[in-house]
């Protein structure tokens, strides 16, 4: 296989190196990365005008990015299944990133939770309010992630997914991965430039 | 061999769907993922929103050419807008003039522009059976379609459409309570336009993929058409651009429905405060016009791209400074994001910030005045074919210069202290980037209409459409330039409270005349374009003797545009009178061992490629049929 891909490259330098779908997908990940970069400089230009309100990270944002960083390895695990058509290593590990995405969102309604405790709310200093937004914003692209990992999923049952057919898999796993990195970014900015 | 066996274990699962069989009409017309019906739907979509976009123009024109005017045999069409005495509710004026903006904007110069000629011409051009994915294009045109349908319907609402200019900058917009526009209209407009959102990203991501992923064999960056090259560029804007007013729109959503304040601060509304602090109306303008300027080119580079195109075809000359064109789309594209405060001058502004702006803003001018300079070196002394695409293209050419020269004037940000939001800001981005982007698209459809219908569009009708246009076009906005220096404001309802107002009536009258001349000169294409489809001349092949791979494919494009192989690319597009050769223009797919007595000696040298070019894999979707 490896032979007759390295045959193609030679004989077609100019043509097709990617596939088209994974291509599509790359582009997708630009376009949510065009959001957050407006939204956090939004939030940077609105914080340097000043009257913005501090206030403490809730502790569970820091358990909830170990879990969306441990479901990303589950993910990479599901990948390396797939790839050794280990057809149930494949389904438990994509049911643990499911899980996994589930708690996360969880976790993040219950840090909203400990916002308002401490008088933090969705309406009143946008400081506030943008904390609120990006966690939001991540969280529904979260969800749309866990839809990619449903269908995932059911094409694995119905065996479609093997060391010969990677693409759903592969473009499962690295949307799963760029939205764990986003968060990531996100959770690193909200706490550098609170 | 191998190569081709490897490829088809690739593709047999994805393009099960692909089976040869008669599709019903649903799906072959209505939910088609055709790229050809698809181009064609954003066409007549486009269309139609242009013809309303152009009649509330008029409609706004006669108030302001003839303010105080018994309007009251409107009273059919616009009810309740009319009032008792005969006038155009103020209101109603202010929400036109919004309706007129977005719809221009966004339906026809965005959706109807790069998604008619798009959609169509990138397969073709480089050599694709399809689009990347033809079920996202699908999505694309229906959202697109909804995103009307939701704008459509604000139109007929109670309080009217959203009225507080196509930009709506809150608190106006952020606030129902600020204008009977921002009620539901409002609603209905961010809701619409998130959607359009939405479908432009799809959209655009799928042109990008295409000519990355799809291009033919042989068909290299550097033998790609301008077209495609315009298109391509266009997109990425798109891709980059879009997201930033889906930001800017939804902090608007949040503070309008949610009680948010990201955009409000300190306002009082009928004597109470309102409880927002700590807001800044600035930011929306820094993130909308983050999109909006982009935006300006995303309209502009396609109808750029259409030109080159037409005009080396017609003017039987090889384009001038191919790669020059190539590299002032990119220098274009990517000024394109850096100058957005141009827009936001008079917003108390750091007067040092705005003249780097101003320094950037002044900088489009050079890649600007590349292109022009080749359009018209590439006319220089060619055989030119008056088609009335070529006619159009030309006149695009002469908008783009004239219009481009007021934009040297506005970027100056002192000048714009006096200029801001005057109707000569208006003359200029309609003559620069309206009606310059208008004639790139009718250049586009008088160009490509044999290969899209298969019939000719009556040639002494369309150079009939163009001369009345480019008239109609320099008399209604050059004599704007001059109301607009003196100083009257855009968007007012009228001007006439002080004497000195008074002075522009005559001029504005004389604008309003041209327009409806204008408006009306459109109706001889409209009768064009659906009369040529039925009746028209049938096609021949290659029309317009040209050298595009388009061309090569049957009159009438079946489902998967060619019949048996993709022809293979080996040449430039724009090999047109070249020297030695019979025939004054050699298609891309003809190889160079077959043209020896036109070949210059480094082309010989590319004789020995075509045999790897024709050993490359085919990119062909189809293949496993």
């Amino acid at each position: 296989m490896a032979k007759v891909e390295k045959l193609r490259i030679e004989e077609a330098p100019e043509t097709l190196s990617m596939d088209p779908k994974k291509f599509i997908l790359w582009g997708f990940i630009v376009t949510i990365i065009m959001l957050f970069a407006s939204q956090t400089s939004a939030y940077l230009v609105r914080r340097a005008e000043g009257n913005w309100v501090e206030f403490e990270v809730p502790q569970i944002f820091w358990t909830s990015s170990v879990v969306l960083i441990i479901s990303s390895i589950a993910m990479h695990w599901a990948y390396l299944a797939a790839k050794k058509d280990n057809f149930n290593t494949l389904k438990i590990a994509i049911s643990i990133t499911f899980v996994l995405g589930l708690a996360f969102l969880w976790m993040q309604v219950e840090g909203w939770k400990d916002l308002v405790a401490q008088n933090i709310y969705f309406v009143g200093n946008p400081s506030g309010s943008f904390f609120y937004v990006f966690t939001l914003l991540h969280g529904v692209h979260l969800v749309t992630g866990l839809i990619v990992l449903c269908v995932t999923f059911i094409s694995a049952m119905r065996l479609k997914v093997h060391a010969k057919n990677l693409r759903r898999i592969e473009i499962c796993t690295t949307y799963w991965h760029f939205l764990d990195i986003l968060w990531l970014y996100l959770f690193a900015f909200l706490l550098y430039f609170r | 061999m191998s190569v081709v066996e490897a490829n088809l274990g690739h593709d047999v699962h994805s393009h099960d769907e692909h089976e040869h069989h008669e599709l019903n009409f649903w799906r072959q017309y209505i939910f088609s993922e055709d790229h050809k019906v698809i181009a064609k739907q954003y066409m007549i979509t486009g269309i139609f929103w242009a013809i309303i976009g152009a009649a509330m123009s008029v409609i706004f024109r006669l108030q302001l050419g003839f303010p105080g005017a018994d309007l009251s045999w409107l009273k059919p069409f616009l009810g309740d807008w009319i009032t008792e005495t005969g006038a155009l509710d103020p209101n109603f004026y202010l929400a036109l003039v919004t309706m007129h903006g977005t719809i221009m904007v966004f339906f026809v110069l965005t959706a109807g522009l790069s998604g008619t000629f798009s959609n169509f011409l990138i397969p073709l051009q480089v050599g694709a059976r399809d689009m990347a994915s033809g079920f996202l294009n699908m999505l694309s045109f229906w959202l697109f379609f909804v995103s009307g349908l939701l704008m459509f319907i604000s139109i007929f609402l109670e309080t009217g459409p959203a009225a507080g200019g196509w930009v709506i900058y809150p608190p106006l917009s952020a606030l129902p309570q600020a204008h009977m526009g921002s009620e539901m209209g409002m609603t209905l407009w961010l809701s619409s336009m998130a959607i359009f959102i939405m479908s432009s990203l799809l959209g655009s991501l799928n042109y990008v993929t295409t000519v990355i992923n799809l291009r033919t064999r042989g068909m290299t960056f550097t033998r790609l058409p301008l077209t495609i090259w315009a298109f391509l560029i266009t997109a990425v804007l798109g891709i980059i651009s879009f997201p930033v007013l889906l930001s800017a729109a939804l902090l608007l959503i949040f503070d309008r429905h949610f009680g948010t304040s990201f955009y409000l601060s300190e306002i009082y509304i009928n004597g109470e405060a309102l409880p927002n602090v700590g807001g800044s109306p600035i930011l929306f303008q820094h993130l909308f016009w983050f999109l909006g300027h982009p935006e300006v080119y995303i309209v502009l580079l396609p109808a750029l791209g259409i030109t080159s195109e037409v005009i080396a075809t017609n003017a039987r000359k090889p384009i001038f400074g191919y790669r020059a064109m190539i590299a002032s789309i990119m220098a274009i594209a990517f000024l394109a994001f850096i100058v957005w405060a141009h827009h936001m001058f008079v917003t108390g502004m750091n007067p040092f910030l705005g003249s780097i702006f101003m320094f950037l803003t002044l900088i489009i001018a050079v890649p600007s005045a590349v292109k022009a300079f080749n359009y018209i070196t590439t006319l220089w002394r060619g055989n030119i074919v008056f088609t009335p695409g070529m006619l159009f293209s030309i006149g695009l050419v002469s908008l783009f210069v004239s219009g481009g020269l007021t934009g040297i004037i506005l970027g100056n940000s002192a000048l714009d202290i006096q200029l801001h939001d005057t109707y000569f800001v208006v003359a200029h981005f309609h003559i620069v980037m309206g009606a310059a982007s208008a004639f790139g698209f009718f250049a586009g459809i008088y160009h490509w209409y044999p290969k899209m219908f298969g019939r000719m569009l009556n040639s002494t009708l369309g150079q009939i459409h163009f001369w009345l246009t480019f008239a109609g076009v320099y008399l209604v906005f050059m004599p704007m330039h001059y109301i607009g220096i003196a100083g009257f404001p855009r968007r007012y309802y009228q001007f006439t409270s002080f004497d000195f107002g008074k002075s522009f009536t005559d001029l504005n009258m004389f604008v309003s005349i041209a327009a409806i001349f204008t408006f009306f000169a459109q109706f001889i294409f409209l009768w064009n374009f659906f009369y040529s489809m039925f009746k028209g001349k049938v096609a021949p092949q290659n029309p317009w003797n040209s050298n595009t791979l388009e061309w090569t494919t049957p009159v009438n494009v079946g489902h998967g545009n060619w019949v048996g192989e993709i022809p293979a690319v080996y040449r430039w597009p724009y090999d047109y009178s070249k020297p030695g050769s019979d025939v004054d223009f050699i298609p891309q797919n003809i190889p160079h061992s077959q043209t020896l007595e036109s070949n210059f000696p480094h082309e010989n040298e590319y004789i020995a490629q075509e045999k790897e070019i024709e050993a490359q894999n085919y990119n062909d979707q189809f293949a496993s049929h």
